[in-house]
């Protein structure tokens, strides 16, 4: 397959303005001017998009939802938080390929009538804040970003602002609190961001790849766009693979992959000829799979049959040696830590879930732990405010689900780990 | 605009920050990031001159920031090791390193060293699972560590 959001990153200049147009870059621009806004929108439906960011919402029904909002200004908010652990898809966009989300997010304002973006962009990438701001310093001196865009009356402003270290901010209202300078804690909805966003005002939140794919999508139409990789969600997608493989990195291959394809073709297999035990498929807050799932295909249709889900496409391969319990103590730790607090079921359901997973891991698991982790994240699931709290719950109730038993060696004292 | 303790640079970017928003509490943020910038952490007394100039209270300055991982509120260690250990981080070693830490400068997680060179805080994934285990210090960007990588690095640090 042709790359398209990883096209030409080899180049070292890659996140020049000169080598990105060279490269046939900012074309699709005067092409999008030249259609009228509800065609752009029209073509983004047709495609068949699903936004990247985790929830896989289909993108042109969202930006159809804000543009029937009649209330101005409208905001175009790309979503750069990538929080979810195990995910570094985005960064290879914003480090190398800058121009590509700008180019998109110039369409994607037009077809909105946003006059003002903004790039959320987690506090951890200082090195993608410097090359976006150099990047966006280029496009406005080329004249595709600020007012009478390549003469034609469009009008554009972007900014690149930074979060501080807050998992929380990647959820859409979370981040719109954030950007408007207060606590990062979420909304509740409905209302919206398309009709009650920031500011008020009819706001678009995309992830960094989802805006990516909308040049492309121009330039080839809807039609052709939708026949790449599953016809169900189409489209070329970002495969991030962490963890126990010879070649971990970011793979860009059609929708639907799938994940023994992922693992063993493209990331090169497993390390140190061990086996494969078990794979976190879309971030740590995708259930894990078992090594015998892993025929089932990296979608946003497929995944939740298997009882899990694509999520950021997060895949982190465990081997052989690996504790379940240790791994699954990591993770509600990362939760208890990035729960912003605001509802009672996340905030003290995760800090439960931590104490009891730890003192398991260290060897004072008790009888009856099991069930206790299961009433309470049974308390959390679909209880919570924002769906932190069920992405915590759901990450525990598929490691019980796949690998009950070792958390019953370890309680039985049976364990091979020495714990801690 | 009371200008407080900030310098002139300070305030001329906050200045423009300012106007590419709708209202002066989205510049919050921005202007707490030049604070740390400028001071190496936020004391009672840098947010006071946050509030003051952008026009906010002093509880609505100190109730943000408080809320966000990477903004400070003591003194820090002239070097800041942001060391990531969540899942991909781990299954490659990053606990390895965090006693390393503690066994070669008597460095514990959250803590400084008692010369002031550094301080280590442990971040939840930076981005940087695929070439894990990885931290910032600083804004300077390292991955691949190993035991002997990280402490080679370190001693770029004075
Ligand atoms: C706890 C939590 C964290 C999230 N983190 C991110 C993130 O880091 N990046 C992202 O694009 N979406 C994240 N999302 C999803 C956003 O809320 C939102 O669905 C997305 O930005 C919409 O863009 P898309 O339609 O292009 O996917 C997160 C959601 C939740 C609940």
């Amino acid at each position: 397959m042709e790359r398209v959001l990883l096209k030409n990153i080899e180049n070292p200049n890659s996140a020049e303005i000169d080598e990105y147009l060279k490269a046939g870059g900012y074309r699709n621009v005067s092409k999008a001017f030249d259609m009228r806004p509800e065609d752009i929108i029209e073509e983004v439906k047709k495609s068949g998009l699903r936004g990247r960011g985790g929830a896989g919402f289909p993108t042109g029904m969202k930006w159809g939802f804000a543009i029937a909002d009649p209330k101005f200004p409208k905001y175009l908010i790309c979503n750069a938080d990538e929080g979810e652990p195990g995910t570094f898809k985005d960064r290879p966009i914003l480090e190398r390929n800058p121009h590509l989300l700008i180019e998109g997010m110039i369409i994607s304002a037009y077809a909105l009538k946003a006059e003002y973006g903004y790039i959320y962009l987690r506090a951890e990438y200082p090195k993608a804040k410097e090359i976006l701001d150099r990047a966006i310093r280029q496009a406005y001196e080329r004249n595709y970003l600020g007012e009478n865009i390549l003469g034609r009356d469009v009008r554009f402003h972007l900014t690149v602002h930074q979060g501080a270290g807050a998992y929380i901010c990647g959820e859409e209202t979370a981040l719109i609190d954030s950007l408007e300078g207060k606590r990062g804690q979420p909304r509740n909805k409905p209302p919206f961001p398309v009709n009650v966003g920031a500011w008020r005002m009819p706001t678009i939140v995309n992830n960094v790849e989802t805006l990516a794919n909308i040049p492309y999508i121009v330039e080839i139409g809807g039609e052709a766009y939708s026949k790449i990789g599953n016809p169900e969600c189409p489209g070329p997608k970002l495969y991030c693979v962490s963890g126990h493989v010879n070649r971990p990195g970011v793979y860009e291959l059609p929708m639907g992959t799938t994940l023994r394809e992922i693992i063993y073709t493209h990331a090169g297999g497993i390390r140190n000829d061990k086996e494969l035990k078990a794979v976190i498929p879309g971030g740590v807050s995708t259930p894990v799979l078992p090594a015998s799932m892993i025929d089932c295909r990296m979608d946003f249709v497929s995944m939740p049959k298997a009882g899990s889900m694509l999520g950021s496409a997060a895949v982190i391969v465990m081997d052989e040696t690996v504790c379940m319990v240790k791994v699954m103590h990591r993770i509600m730790k990362f939760f208890e830590h990035e729960s912003c607090g605001k509802c009672t079921p996340c905030r003290e359901g995760t800090g439960w879930l931590r104490r009891i997973l730890e003192s398991i891991e260290k060897g004072n698991g008790r009888p009856g732990d099991i069930e206790l982790l299961r009433d309470i994240s049974e308390d959390m699931m679909g209880k919570t405010f924002c769906p932190l709290g069920d992405g915590a719950a759901g990450a525990l109730r598929g490691m019980l689900k796949h690998f009950e038993y070792e958390f019953e060696e370890h309680i039985a004292g049976r364990s091979r780990c020495k714990g801690g | 605009m009371a200008r407080g303790m900030f310098s002139e640079t300070a305030i001329k970017e906050l200045e423009e920050i300012r106007r590419r928003y709708p209202d002066s509490r989205a510049a919050l943020l921005p202007a707490l990031h030049i604070a740390q910038r400028e001071f190496g952490w936020l004391s009672d007394d840098v947010m006071r001159s946050v509030a003051r100039l952008l026009n906010l209270t002093e509880a609505e300055v100190k109730g943000t920031a408080s809320f966000y991982s990477m903004f400070r509120f003591r003194p820090m260690g002239r070097h800041i090791i942001q060391l990531c250990t969540n899942v991909s981080c781990m299954l490659l070693g990053a606990e390895r390193l965090v006693d390393l830490l503690k066994d070669r400068y008597g460095l514990e997680p959250g803590g400084t060293t008692e010369d002031g060179r550094f301080s280590l805080v442990i971040m939840e994934c930076i981005g940087a699972c695929g070439t894990a285990p990885a931290m910032l210090v600083n804004s300077d960007f390292y991955d691949n560590l190993t035991e002997e990588r990280i402490v080679e690095i370190l001693e770029r640090y004075k």
